[in-house]
C-alpha cells in the first residue's frame, strides 16, 4: 500500500517575486504572441496578446468582445418576459441559474420577491444548484483536460448528460431552458422527477469521488496548479472577483449566505474557502461547492412543500393576474382573465418607476442585474453585471511572471464563459 | 455600519454635494452633485466607511434631458454587507469625469465599457480603449439615439456591420401612437 505523502507548499508570494528577480537578470528580446480568439484553452473566444521573454510572460493584454450581441440594448426594446430566453445565452453553461437570477431581479423591481410561493422557491433553488453542479463539472473537466488529464473530461460529461436529461424533463429543453417566468416558473415538477434527481445525486457522488481520486493528490496535477496564479485576498477584492474565485482567495463571501434570497436561509450548507489563493485552491473550492450543492439538493427534495407530486396543489406562481399569465381555461371563460392575458402579452407587466440592483450567486460568481424602470413593460436601462467580465479583468495583473505553459492553468482555474463576459 | 449611517457620514463630510438618501425596495441611493468630486467621495467611502468592494459601474442615457448622462456606482462592504448606490450626472457637452481606478482597480474594465457603449470619457484612465466593440468602430451603440437595428459601417480588413432586418420581429406595444409601426419601439429610429 502506498502511504500518503505530505506535499510541500512554498510561499506563493515569494515565488512570484522570485520570478520577477530572475527575469531582471536575463532580460532579452521580447516576443509578442497572440493567443486566441480561437484557441481550445480559451474556452470560447477570448484573445490574449502575450508579451514573452523566453518562456516567461512579461505582459498580458486580454481582448474581449468577440461574442458581443448587445443584450443590454435588446433588453431596452422588449418586455421583461421576452428577455428571459436571452438570459439562457449569457452563461450558457448554467442557463437555469441565469433564468432564476433574472426573474428574481425583475421580481425585486416589482416588489413581489417576498410573495413567491414556497414551492416555487424550492424548485428555483434546485434549478440553481443543478446548474451549479453542471457548470462546475464542465469547468473542472475543461480545466483538467487543458492540463493534460483527459479522463476527467469524459467522466464529468457523463454526469452532465444526466443533468441535461433532468433539465429536459423539467423544462422541455436540454440547453436553452427559459424555465422561469416573472413571478414563478413555467411549470411544476413533472411526475417522477424527484426520483430521477435522487438517482442522479447517488450516482454523481460516486463519480465526484472518482474525479477527486484522479486529481486531488495527483502529482502532476498538484505540480501544475499549486502556487500558480496566486491571487491575494486584497487583490481579489480590489479587482472585484466574485464566486469561487473570490472564495478561493480566502474571502468568505457568498450571496446565498450574506444576502440570502429564495429559501436559502432554511437550508444548511457550508461555504468553502481557499487558504492560499492559487489555482489548486480554486479547484478545491469548486469541488467542495459541488458537494454542498448535493447537500442542498437532498434537503430541497426532502422539504419541498407539496412533496414530489404536489398532492396538496401548492401554487408555483404568484397569485397576481397582472404579473403571471392566467391559465388557459380561465382565459377562455373569464372576462377579467382575458383582459389580464391581453395586457400582459401586448404591454407586459407594469414595473413601477425606480431602480434596483440584484446580485445572484451564479456558478461563475455574482450575476447582477441593474434595472432602471420609468414605468411600463420595458426597462429604461438594464445593465448586466457579469461575473466572467469582472473576473477576467484581473488577467493583465495575474499573468506576468508566469511561464507560458501556466496560461492554460490560470485560464482554466478562473473558469469563465465568454457568452456572459461579452453579453 | 448600515447604508443609512454611511450616507449620514458622507453628508457630514461633503455637505450639500451629497443629496438626501432615497430608498427604493430597500436600496439606498444618493446623488452626488458634482461629478468632478467622484474620486474623492469614492475614496472616502472606501477608506472611512468600509465600502471595500465595487460591485458595478453603469451608465444611463437620459435622452432628451439635461444633463444627458448619469453614472451609477454600486458599492458594497464585504464586512457588514451594506450596499450603497452613488449617482452623478454629466452633461453631454462635457461627457467626461474623473476615473476612480485609483480607488478600486475593478473600475478599469467597467469604465472602458461605459466609454465603449455610451461615449463618456474617464479622465486619468490609463487605457481608455474600446472593449466590446472593435477599435475604430464609429458609434456608441447603447445611446438612446442609436437604432436597435444598427448602422452600416465598414473598416476594410477589420470588420463591417449592416443594419439588421427587424420587420415582423417580436412586438412590444407602447401605449399611444397612431399605428403599429409608431407604437413599435423596435422599428423606431430616433435619429431619422
Amino acid at each position: 500500500m502506498a502511504t500518503v505523502q505530505d506535499i510541500e507548499i512554498r510561499d506563493p508570494a515569494a515565488r512570484v517575486s522570485g520570478a520577477v528577480e530572475e527575469l531582471r537578470d536575463m532580460q532579452g528580446e521580447k516576443m509578442v504572441l497572440n493567443m486566441g480568439p480561437s484557441h481550445p484553452a480559451t474556452h470560447g473566444v477570448l484573445r490574449i496578446v502575450l508579451e514573452l521573454d523566453g518562456e516567461v510572460i512579461t505582459k498580458a493584454d486580454p481582448d474581449v468582445g468577440y461574442l458581443h450581441r448587445g443584450d443590454e440594448k435588446i433588453a431596452e426594446n422588449m418586455t421583461y418576459t421576452q428577455f428571459i430566453p436571452y438570459t439562457d445565452r449569457l452563461d450558457y453553461l448554467a442557463p437555469l441559474a441565469n433564468n432564476v437570477a433574472y426573474a428574481l431581479a425583475v421580481e425585486k423591481a416589482l416588489g413581489i420577491e417576498k410573495a413567491l410561493p414556497p414551492r416555487c422557491q424550492y424548485i428555483r433553488v434546485m434549478c440553481c444548484e443543478l446548474a451549479r453542479i453542471s457548470a462546475h463539472l464542465l469547468g473542472l473537466g475543461a480545466f483538467a483536460m487543458d492540463v493534460g488529464a483527459i479522463t476527467v473530461f469524459l467522466y464529468v460529461f457523463t454526469e452532465r448528460e444526466k443533468i441535461y436529461n433532468l433539465c429536459e424533463s423539467l423544462t422541455g429543453a436540454r440547453f436553452t431552458t427559459s424555465y422561469t417566468r416573472i413571478g414563478g416558473v413555467s411549470r411544476d415538477l413533472p411526475p417522477g422527477w424527484t426520483d430521477q434527481c435522487r438517482q442522479f445525486l447517488k450516482e454523481f457522488a460516486v463519480t465526484l469521488n472518482e474525479c477527486e481520486t484522479l486529481l486531488t493528490r495527483n502529482r502532476i496535477w498538484v505540480d501544475r496548479t499549486r502556487d500558480v496564479g496566486f491571487i491575494s485576498k486584497e487583490m481579489a477584492i480590489d479587482y472585484g472577483l466574485s464566486g469561487p474565485n473570490l472564495r478561493g482567495s480566502g474571502v468568505e463571501y457568498d450571496l446565498r449566505k450574506n444576502q440570502p434570497y429564495l429559501c436559502y436561509p432554511d437550508l444548511e450548507f457550508d461555504i468553502p474557502i481557499g487558504s492560499v489563493g492559487d489555482c489548486y485552491d480554486r479547484y478545491l473550492v469548486r469541488m467542495e461547492e459541488m458537494r454542498q450543492s448535493v447537500r442542498i439538493l437532498h434537503q430541497c427534495l426532502d422539504k419541498i412543500p407539496g412533496g414530489a407530486d404536489n398532492q396538496t396543489k401548492e401554487p408555483v406562481n404568484v397569485a397576481d393576474g397582472k404579473i403571471v399569465l392566467p391559465s388557459k381555461d380561465r382565459v377562455l371563460s373569464g372576462m377579467e382573465d382575458l383582459i389580464h392575458q391581453f395586457i400582459l402579452v401586448t404591454q407586459g407587466m407594469n414595473v413601477p418607476p425606480g431602480e434596483i440592483y440584484f446580485g445572484h450567486e451564479n456558478p461563475k460568481g455574482e450575476l447582477g442585474f441593474y434595472i432602471n424602470s420609468r414605468g411600463g413593460g420595458t426597462p429604461y436601462r438594464m445593465k448586466i453585471r457579469s461575473p466572467s467580465f469582472v473576473n477576467l479583468s484581473i488577467l493583465s495583473a495575474l499573468m506576468p511572471g508566469h511561464m507560458m505553459s501556466d496560461t492554460v492553468v490560470i485560464l482554466g482555474s478562473l473558469d469563465f464563459v465568454m457568452g456572459e463576459c461579452d453579453r | 455600519m448600515t447604508a443609512l449611517e454611511s450616507t449620514a457620514k458622507l453628508k457630514a463630510r461633503f455637505g450639500d454635494l451629497i443629496s438626501e438618501p432615497s430608498e427604493f425596495r430597500g436600496e439606498i441611493t444618493v446623488q452626488l452633485a458634482d461629478a468632478e468630486r467622484v474620486t474623492e467621495v469614492c475614496s472616502f467611502a472606501k477608506k472611512e466607511l468600509g465600502f471595500d468592494y465595487l460591485v458595478d459601474v453603469s451608465s444611463l442615457d437620459n435622452y432628451g434631458e439635461d444633463p444627458r448622462w448619469t453614472i451609477v456606482y454600486h458599492l458594497r462592504s464585504l464586512g457588514s454587507g451594506a450596499e450603497l448606490r452613488i449617482k452623478t450626472d454629466v452633461s453631454e457637452e462635457k461627457s467626461e469625469l474623473p476615473t476612480i481606478i485609483g480607488v478600486w482597480r475593478s473600475a478599469n474594465w467597467h469604465e472602458r465599457e461605459i466609454y465603449d457603449m455610451m461615449g463618456i470619457r474617464f479622465r486619468g484612465h490609463p487605457d481608455l480603449r474600446r472593449i466590446l466593440m472593435w477599435e475604430g468602430y464609429p458609434y456608441f451603440p447603447l445611446r438612446k439615439d442609436f437604432p436597435l437595428a444598427g448602422k452600416p459601417t465598414r473598416i476594410p480588413e477589420v470588420a463591417f456591420t449592416q443594419t439588421a432586418p427587424l420587420e415582423g420581429g417580436p412586438f412590444v406595444t407602447a401605449p399611444g401612437g397612431k399605428d403599429a409601426i409608431e407604437r413599435e419601439p423596435r422599428v423606431r429610429t430616433p435619429e431619422a
